[in-house]
């Protein structure tokens, strides 16, 4: 064998067939005899549902059957589920208002689904859907969290008076009052974490169909883990047995969190592709898309740092109403709680930390899980604090930040997590050095120079992925487990073809499992095939989110090869005639130490196959193993981020001069895979910051941003080159020592540009997203001041 | 989309007897198509111009750029004879919406669009254009009437645009940042004794700024405009802009475009 | 009303009836079912639906099919060569790791090829600007730009 394939900066496998247009994304199946579906929105905030009539769109061309909520209900339909039941401060357990697939008797955002029309083309769906009659009786609508829990503020729910959903806390409040009543300094910020809008390129789509041979369905949608989208669809939606529900997740179009959920689409079509006995298709466009795919993030924070005299952290105060949307998505409650207080104490250890938490129902969008999901969140309140105080006590922002760093590992937080290790001043000297922040004085009098502002911001930002162990996502609410399963079937020649319950939808995972399996299996990694998305292949899974698809999902492979090699290891050594503890494996090859007796790993497997000569008093014939993988401990990925920006005080327009990232995500598999996903995940974070930001009108409800004519998403020319790099510790509870890397960029990104430009414009602090207008205001305000 | 009857006409005259009641001309598409995807726009008929003859064509004769109506954005944009006479006016069709965009998107079908944030409107009034329809000629201090109104007439089809050749001139585009089209455009253009500067994005529809007209005038230089404020009643206020913001970006902008005529 | 929609698309000829209003990308995908070029959006701005058409890069989902009408188009799938064999500007995508989810990538890949018969040495600045069109929410766009820039020069270079 030649070079060693971890680490290794191997081409994508998956490459040629998106290069070539052969990709096989949801929208690309077409299945006989297939009709589409088109949804009737509600057009409303906020409205109770009077009469809905389909007598019009019956006599459409082309029509074939629409349903309403009502025949949902009759079918005995559920609610879609929340994962995660969250106990609130009075150890109640959170509000669970119904979230009915099609809306019934109320509609509480613009785009909740009214009633489902199939018709022969989608383009007749459509037309038949706009014929549906539907009379709403209007209600005054809230959009804002905050207003939300006002006194007169538009109930969503009877079960959820003042539209609270919970109030949850974490840390010792009495703890960390004291710790502030004997600070030298306190640090104090209000912000909004802005509402975000996932927008992978690839709309959402679903094709149900329904099978009277064998009485089973097959949902192909644009998933990012079918095994769960099955399971909360069978047990819970539609009382089905799962063996009769098969879910397909091919090639998929980015997901960044919002094609985790099970959708109401989802269940609509499957349900339907039964009553009308032919597969239904519905492809969202993306004007559909922004008012229903789960949003992001929107939370307004009080937070406060307590200091001593040298810049020592003596506690946190942290206070978020965390806006839900309309209903509970799939892992929505958990968003703003467990993934979000749990991470306040960053890259330092500040002895206490108090967190309070109330999420609120509001008529927008349900948000969940989006790129990052709880952690670009506190990662902004931490390193936003930080950089803040840093300023307020003339301290070198790095400075403050080693002075503060953990150094000592294992450590305990103080709000639950054990980091396992790190080494945070080392990110921190590489970011320097390579972002020249030596060189930057220099830089600033050249824009100075020029009329230009210029500002440089840190963000140290740390992550928790894998979201696991089961036990202990159990204890805090966690209604599934959160292990991963892999399967790795050897063929009698050799070549293997690998199972995952991790699913990729941009991440490479054919190529990265691929680059593990044939590294330690000693075999040309053209050998190895991985296969994933698809219920009827794939043994089991959980699916791919919160950065865990190597470390979860690759250790489960990496378990299931370990058994593979064992077995290969006791057929060698009847082969050989030798004693199996003298039998060694080593890059594709079992060997008697001490002799030149050998087998190559295809001579056994062909072997296990053509069991002729083979222990079958002892072993089975065939060369297939499966395991499941439940991590003892999150893995922690950390970073140093350092932004440097121009600023136009004209024209408010801000320019990105440079981005450093240096991270530290344990061992890499592929540094060109990882140095991808770093990017991308900077650009959605800068998008946070710079360019993105749902908008919905407060006194109508109406979404403002909903097309790309009025979200802005990042374009090629709103972005630098970047400069990353790495270092590396690695995890110590997983065998490849591997973290993750899928949401890092978007982490600590957002901080570290909103601490570059309020550096530039020598502001406290400038709302996100930073655009002209809102730097352009901001600058006239402090002129004012 | 919904459903509409399809036409080709293979001359202007042809084109002109079908556009009655709620048929729509579709030169480019790039405006007209979208609206009617998203259901915007539901013409009973399509009106294609695109196989009409002589209506394509870029043509300079040293006083004049004349731009055939079908022309696209990129062909002006890479037009030697646009580039030579009116440098401004190709820079700006270089800058219309992006470059799979202005493959198709035309000259003629952008003025007679006239969206308040478009590009061509502005270059029009500033170059002093003569809009050359099937039923005649029109000047453009008279053509753009407001927000998506012409002076053009039901069967009325823009055949070309005449521009004149300033002495110099200048277009500053400040970005919307999602859609990309003008929240300011100031396009100067310095004829020599007299100066026009028309303004896009800002307000309703494309307007001259009398003022920096005035002040250019005297002296054409940045510091004639610098001080010249835009008034912000009437202009345009949406999410990425306020119309006093507006405003201050006009004479930025109108002060960037006469540095960058003199260049 | 079904009209017939005759054309040429990757150096074949193609018809077939369809509704008038039709557009040129619905045509592609589902008269065709040449599906790697994709829809990601309804306001032309994402790019991921572009094809080159008489040589030009264009957004087939801006254009209606009978607009297209005797047109020369090219989709992802007629630009590899014969045998397989990736085109310069996909194999330096494959080499820059230029694309994640994929989805993106066959607009991007036939903006590209026509944005580099006109630059064939392009400069950063310039490839972000001719990226204005094509929206990608996987790569950050930095290695995007790397190998559009390295796909040019080996266009260039006759590779």
């Amino acid at each position: 064998m030649g070079a060693p394939l971890i680490g290794a900066r191997v081409e994508r496998k998956e490459d040629y067939r998106f290069l070539t247009g052969v990709g096989q994304y949801t929208d690309d199946v077409d299945l006989p005899r297939q009709c589409h579906a088109a949804f009737v929105r509600s057009p409303h905030a906020h409205a109770s549902l009077k009469k809905i009539s389909v007598a019009k769109a019956k006599a459409a061309p082309g029509f074939i059957a629409a349903y309403t909520g009502e025949d949902f209900a009759a079918a005995k339909l559920g609610g879609l589920p929340c994962g995660w039941l969250i106990t609130d401060v009075n150890g109640q357990p959170m509000k669970e208002p119904p979230h009915p697939c099609l809306a019934q008797g109320k509609v509480r955002y613009v785009g909740d689904q009214v009633a489902i029309v199939i018709a022969e083309t989608q383009a007749q769906a459509r037309d038949a859907a706009e014929l549906v009659e539907v009379d709403y009786e209007v209600l005054p609508a809230v959009v804002d969290g905050a207003k939300a829990r006002a006194k007169g503020a538009p109930q969503l729910h009877d079960v959820a008076p003042d539209n609270t959903c919970y109030v949850w806390a974490i840390g010792d409040k009495g703890v960390a009052d004291a710790a502030f009543a004997k600070a030298a300094h306190v640090t104090k910020l209000e912000f909004i974490n802005n509402r975000l809008i996932p927008n992978a390129i690839e709309p959402r789509c679903a094709i149900g169909a329904y099978s009277r041979a064998d009485d089973s369905y097959t949902l192909y949608v644009a998933s990012q883990n079918p095994h769960v989208e099955r399971l909360l669809m069978t047990a819970f939606v539609m009382g089905l047995p799962e063996h009769k529900v098969r879910v397909v997740a091919g090639d998929v179009g980015g997901g960044f969190g919002s094609k985790i959920y099970l959708y109401a689409e989802d269940v609509a079509v499957t349900w339907a592709a039964k009553q009308v006995n032919r597969p239904v298709k519905w492809t969202s466009d993306r004007s559909e898309a922004f008012m229903s795919d789960a949003h992001g993030r929107d939370h307004r924070t009080v937070a406060e740092l307590a200091m001593d005299k040298d810049g020592h952290f003596l506690g946190m105060r942290v206070k978020t109403t965390a806006n839900v949307g309309a209903y509970l998505s799939t892992f929505a409650s958990c968003v703003p709680t467990i993934l979000y207080a749990t991470l306040l104490a960053g890259q330092y250890k500040t002895p206490v930390i108090h967190c309070e938490v109330t999420a609120v129902f509001t008529n927008t969008v349900p948000v969940d899980a989006y790129r990052g999901a709880g952690r670009p969140e506190a990662t902004y309140v931490v390193e936003r604090l930080v950089e803040t105080a840093a300023r307020e006590m003339r301290l070198d922002p790095a400075e403050i930040r080693r002075r503060n760093f953990i150094t000592q590992f294992p450590y305990q937080t103080p709000v639950a997590l054990l980091y396992d290790v790190g080494d945070y001043n080392a990110t921190m000297d590489a970011a320097q050095k390579l972002a020249d922040v030596a060189g930057y004085a220099a830089r600033k009098k050249a824009s100075e120079a020029k009329g230009k502002l210029r500002g440089l911001g840190y963000a140290a930002y740390i992550e928790a992925c894998g979201i696991a162990p089961s036990a202990v996502a159990g204890s805090l609410g966690a209604r599934a487990g959160l292990f991963e399963a892999g399967e790795v079937r050897v063929h009698p020649t050799g070549s293997v073809t690998v199972f995952t319950g991790s699913h990729s939808h941009g991440q490479g995972h054919e190529t990265t499992f691929a680059q593990v399996v044939a590294d330690r299996l000693g075999l040309p990694i053209e050998s190895v095939d991985i296969v994933h998305g698809d219920t009827s292949k794939v043994l089991f899974g959980m699916g791919t989110y919160g950065s865990r698809s190597i470390a979860v999902g690759g250790t489960a492979i990496v378990k299931a090869l370990d058994k593979v090699i064992a077995k290969g290891k006791k057929i060698a050594a009847h082969l050989m005639e030798a004693a199996e503890a003298d039998v060694e494996f080593d890059k594709g090859v079992y060997k008697v130490a001490g002799t030149d007796k050998k087998k190559m790993f295809g001579e056994v497997a062909f072997a296990a196959y053509v069991p002729h000569n083979y222990p079958h008093d002892k072993l089975e014939p065939g060369l297939n193993e499966n395991a499941f993988y439940d991590p003892a401990n999150f893995t922690f990925p950390a970073g140093t981020y350092v932004c440097e920006v121009e600023v136009d005080p004209e024209t408010g327009m801000v320019k990105i001069e440079k981005f450093t990232a240096v991270d530290d995500f344990g061992k890499i598999i592929n540094p060109m895979i990882v140095e991808g996903q770093v990017h991308g995940g900077l650009t959605q974070g800068i998008g946070q910051a710079l360019l993105e930001g749902c908008r919905y009108d407060d006194a109508t409800g109406q979404l403002l941003t909903g097309s790309f004519m009025d979200y802005c998403m990042p374009r090629a020319s709103d972005v630098p080159s970047y400069q990353v790099d790495t270092r590396e510790t690695p995890c110590s509870h997983n065998p490849l020592g591997v973290k993750g890397c899928g949401e890092a960029g978007a982490i600590g990104a957002p901080a570290a540009f909103i601490n570059a430009i309020t550096d530039a414009l020598g502001v406290k602090d400038m709302p996100m997203p930073a655009t002209p207008l809102a730097v352009w205001q901001t600058l006239k305000n402090k002129k004012a001041a | 989309m919904h459903a509409f009857k399809y036409h080709r006409p293979s001359s202007v005259d042809a084109a002109a007897a079908l556009a009655k009641g709620e048929a729509k001309l579709l030169a480019g598409g790039q405006s007209l198509v979208q609206a009617m995807k998203l259901r915007l726009a539901s013409p009973s008929d399509i009106i294609d111009l695109g196989t009409i003859k002589d209506l394509a064509g870029i043509k300079s004769d040293g006083k004049t750029v004349t731009i055939g109506a079908m022309a696209r954005h990129a062909e002006v944009a890479h037009s030697a004879d646009a580039k030579k006479a009116i440098p401004a006016l190709a820079a700006l069709a270089g800058m219309i919406g992006d470059r799979q965009v202005r493959s198709m998107g035309t000259c003629g079908g952008s003025i007679a669009n006239n969206d308040p944030a478009a590009d061509y409107p502005a270059a029009a009034l500033a170059l002093n254009a003569t809009i050359t329809t099937n039923k005649g000629k029109h000047e453009a201090d008279k053509f753009f009437k407001g927000m998506f109104e012409t002076a053009l007439k039901p069967g009325e089809i823009i055949t070309s645009v005449t521009f004149q050749v300033p002495k110099r001139a200048a277009y500053m585009k400040f970005k919307n940042p999602a859609s990309r089209f003008a929240i300011v455009g100031v396009f100067v253009a310095d004829f020599g004794g007299t100066v026009r500067v028309a303004v896009t994005g800002a307000g309703p529809a494309v307007f001259r700024q009398a003022d920096m007209e005035k002040a250019l005038a005297a002296k054409f230089d940045p510091s004639s405009v610098a001080g010249i404020k835009q008034k912000a009643d009437g202009l345009n206020t949406d999410l990425h802009a306020s119309a006093e913001y507006r405003a201050h970006i006009v004479t930025v902008m109108a002060r960037r475009a006469v540095e960058a005529a003199l260049k | 009303m079904a009209v017939k929609v005759s054309l040429k698309v990757n150096g074949k000829p193609a018809s077939a009836e369809v509704e008038e209003r039709t557009l040129l990308v619905t045509f592609i995908r589902e008269s065709l079912r040449l599906t790697g070029t994709h829809v990601g959006c309804d306001t032309a701005q994402c790019g991921a639906c572009t094809v080159s058409m008489n040589g030009k890069a264009v957004k087939s989902c801006s254009i209606l099919a009978m607009q297209a009408e005797g047109a020369d188009i090219t989709t992802i799938e007629g630009v590899a060569k014969g045998d397989g064999t990736l085109h310069p500007m996909q194999a330096a995508f494959k080499e820059h790791h230029g694309l994640q989810c994929g989805f993106c990538t066959p607009g991007m890949v036939m903006n590209a090829i026509d944005f580099a018969k006109g630059h064939p040495n392009p400069s950063e600045q310039e490839i972000r600007e001719a990226l204005e069109g094509n929206l990608c929410r996987c790569t950050g766009y930095h290695n995007i730009v790397k190998a559009i820039g390295a796909g040019a020069r080996a266009m260039a270079a006759g590779k």
